[in-house]
């Protein structure tokens, strides 16, 4: 995974609650078998809406996502995480995560950050002012910037160092094989397999 | 001090204790994969030369992308045609059970697990799929997990995952007759919002969770997520155990009897103490619908669209009068006088025996109103084969309705069973959202009863809306 460090890009204001993932990204792009290649099917039918803010200059070429409370709601597509790094963003502001959502960003190397929604009114505010205007997120002093606002944000530390270091997941759990050879080793012989087919 | 139902599952299966913030390396006893989540999880193993671990803790199943008709011709999408033969082939290679289209173990992962008896109290669960919460009903540690997750799974047979808060859902007293659980969780929903479960495991308790079949504790568990809780929970008891006696993959024997042993360990002890609780009367409740466009927009089904303006916060306000553009629903309409197009009884929500003979009990002898059109889509082959076996498919077939073959259809229409633009739908499925079900079609979230009874009427109603069945009628 790609180390995260820092980010400044334009931010774009989405004030929305409650954007699912069926809005991130409709079920029809999910039929696809590779993991890129999503860009297009990001907000697809939002963008169909000229007024949408990602078909404004110069939003089109943001980086970071302002949104309302409980962003990534719904579905656990990971497409939604891909869609939103094929477009282009790097990072994704909220005061509230779906659970899945956070979890398949912390893994794609997409900043999910939890910033208080005071904070987040008053990026919009900027964002909505001063259009264009960049924001910096920042992973080591966990803060962001926009104008003359820094405020705080939070994330896990497990993530937070996965994202720094750019850690994969499944490496480091390898490391534990014997802990897990171990532990199969005593899984009581009432619990099912899938093999051999019982009909 | 004692734990919950949901610490106990979770110790018995930390491989590796989390040191200094780290999460715990949880143990994963059942990975159920379909073909939407799992194409670039078998490729990141190919890429990375990695072996799946447990083949047999794994199995397979066609459901989001299958078509409900014509399922002896090779699918019609080729975009479908591919993300199915991909995990065909996937699942050769890696040597991985797979119940594919045709065969009468296919159906929604979520149906195929329990009626397997794959599905037990204890385990740990996951699935790329949301609504894997499902198992919870049995007592087990059920989660949707991400395509990487997935891969992760498939490698070790492990999750790093950070311990959850637990979140008690009492609900206490006697269901009226026409409400059922369906209602329920949508009441939970309304109550405590759509991120109101954020960070929690639900557990759901009280004298009328204890009431309920198996087939209604998984309606309930399924829609944990749409609470933004990753799992929720019901303890095992006997209806537990008869459900699950007999099944193919169920204990048998002397190992039966260890395992009931076990399970009925699987209780929060008195003296546990939950992070948060939530309390609900049960003898209150009515049908409820959803108005909006998110499960959390919900009302009664005998109330009225509400005002937006009534609502608290900015956001939530701002939330609700889109919702209501979207719907094309003015404020204060009554529910019961929205006209619906479609019924759409399915999906892995409400697609089980039980869901399907509810909603035969009340066309049965009635009438479909020449202007909606219903689709019945059973949740796996053999809850088809047992519908047909009672004869349930000439009810819904003599009534005017679809009977179709198992899979997710129109719950997000990945099939062709989708709604048109500005079509609107009352619908046993579990989400709500714009597009959900087709692009531009509007949703209204039910119970099988109110489906049922919405299709005779062709407006939301209860079953309490419905006239008597004529005496000549009735007799036949």
């Amino acid at each position: 995974m790609e180390k995260f460090t820092s980010h400044t890009g334009i931010g774009v204001p989405l004030r929305q609650s409650n954007v699912d993932t069926d809005q991130i990204i409709p079920a029809v792009f999910l039929k696809r078998i590779t993991r890129t290649g999503f860009e297009d099917a990001l907000f697809a039918s939002w963008r169909k809406d000229e007024q949408f803010i990602l078909n404004q200059e110069p939003f089109n070429q943001g980086s970071v996502l302002v949104a309302g409370p409980d962003f990534g709601t719904g579905s656990s597509r990971e497409h939604a995480v891909w869609a939103l790094k094929d477009y282009g963003f790097r990072a994704v502001l909220s005061s509230r995560f779906a659970d899945i959502f956070r979890g398949n960003s912390g893994k794609q190397g997409l900043l999910a950050a939890v910033v208080a929604q005071d904070d987040v009114e008053l990026i919009w505010k900027e964002l909505e002012n001063h259009p264009g205007t960049q924001i910096t997120v920042d992973l080591e002093s966990k803060t962001v910037t926009c104008g003359n606002l820094v405020a705080p944000f939070e994330i896990d530390d497990y993530t937070r160092w996965r994202l720094l270091e750019g850690l994969d997941d499944i490496g480091l759990t390898l490391q534990r094989e014997a802990d897990i050879a171990a532990y199969e080793g005593q899984r009581p012989s009432f619990k099912p397999t899938t093999l051999p087919a019982r009909g | 001090m004692g734990r919950t139902l949901a610490e106990k599952v979770w110790d018995a299966h930390v491989v590796r204790k989390g040191e200094d913030g780290q999460p715990d390396l949880l143990y994963i006893d059942l990975h159920l994969v379909h073909e939407v989540t799992s194409p670039q999880a078998f490729e990141g193993l190919r890429l990375a030369g990695r072996p799946l671990r447990r083949p047999d803790l794994t199995i397979a199943t066609e459901d989001h992308n299958t078509p409900t008709l014509d399922i002896d011709k090779p699918i019609a999408d080729p975009t479908s045609r591919t993300q199915i033969e991909t995990l065909r082939a996937n699942c050769k290679e890696f040597g991985v059970r797979l119940h594919s289209l045709g065969d009468k173990e296919q159906g929604i992962v979520h149906v195929v697990g329990p009626q397997l008896g794959l599905t037990q109290p204890g385990l740990t669960i996951v699935c790329g799929d949301s609504h894997t919460s499902t198992h919870g009903a049995f007592g087990a540690l059920a989660m949707g997990i991400g395509t990487s997750e997935v891969e992760h799974v498939m490698a070790t047979q492990t999750l790093p995952l950070k311990p959850f808060k637990t979140m008690a859902i009492t609900v206490e007293g006697t269901l009226k007759p026409g409400v059922s659980s369906k209602d329920i969780i949508l009441a939970v929903i309304a109550k405590i919002g759509t991120g109101g479960g954020q960070g929690y495991v639900l557990e759901y308790r009280g004298s009328a969770i204890r009431a309920l079949s198996m087939e209604a504790r998984m309606t309930i568990c399924n829609m944990s997520i749409e609470a933004g809780a990753r799992a929720g929970m019901v303890a095992p008891d006997e209806t537990t155990y008869e459900f699950m006696k007999g099944r193919p993959h169920a204990p048998q024997g002397a190992e039966w009897d260890t395992a009931v042993e076990y399970w009925n360990t699987l209780h929060t002890d008195e003296d546990a103490v939950f992070d948060a609780e939530v309390f609900l009367d049960a003898d209150e409740l009515e049908p409820f619908v959803t108005w909006g466009t998110n499960p959390g927009q919900g009302v009664s089904l005998s109330e009225a669209v509400p005002d937006p303006d009534s609502f608290g916060d900015e956001n939530s306000k701002s939330a609700a009068r889109r919702a209501l553009q979207y719907m094309d629903l003015a404020p204060g309409t009554a529910m019961k006088d929205i006209r619906v197009d479609t019924v759409f009884l399915g999906s892995c929500t409400n697609s089980r025996l039980e869901d399907l003979r509810a909603a035969a009990d009340i066309v049965r002898g009635r009438q479909k109103d020449p202007n909606v059109r219903m689709l019945v889509v059973p949740g796996s082959a053999r809850v088809r084969l047992e519908a047909e076996a009672e004869g349930l498919d000439r009810v819904f077939k003599e009534f005017g309705a679809e009977w179709r073959f198992a899979g997710c259809s129109m719950c997000l229409g990945m099939n062709p069973d989708q709604l048109a633009p500005g079509e609107r739908c009352a619908s046993t499925s579990n989400r709500n959202f714009e597009g959900r079900q087709g692009k531009g079609g509007r949703t209204h979230l039910v119970s099988p009863v109110v489906a049922a009874a919405t299709a005779i009427r062709g407006t939301l109603s209860s079953p309490s809306d419905l006239e008597p069945i004529p005496a000549a009628t009735s007799a036949a």
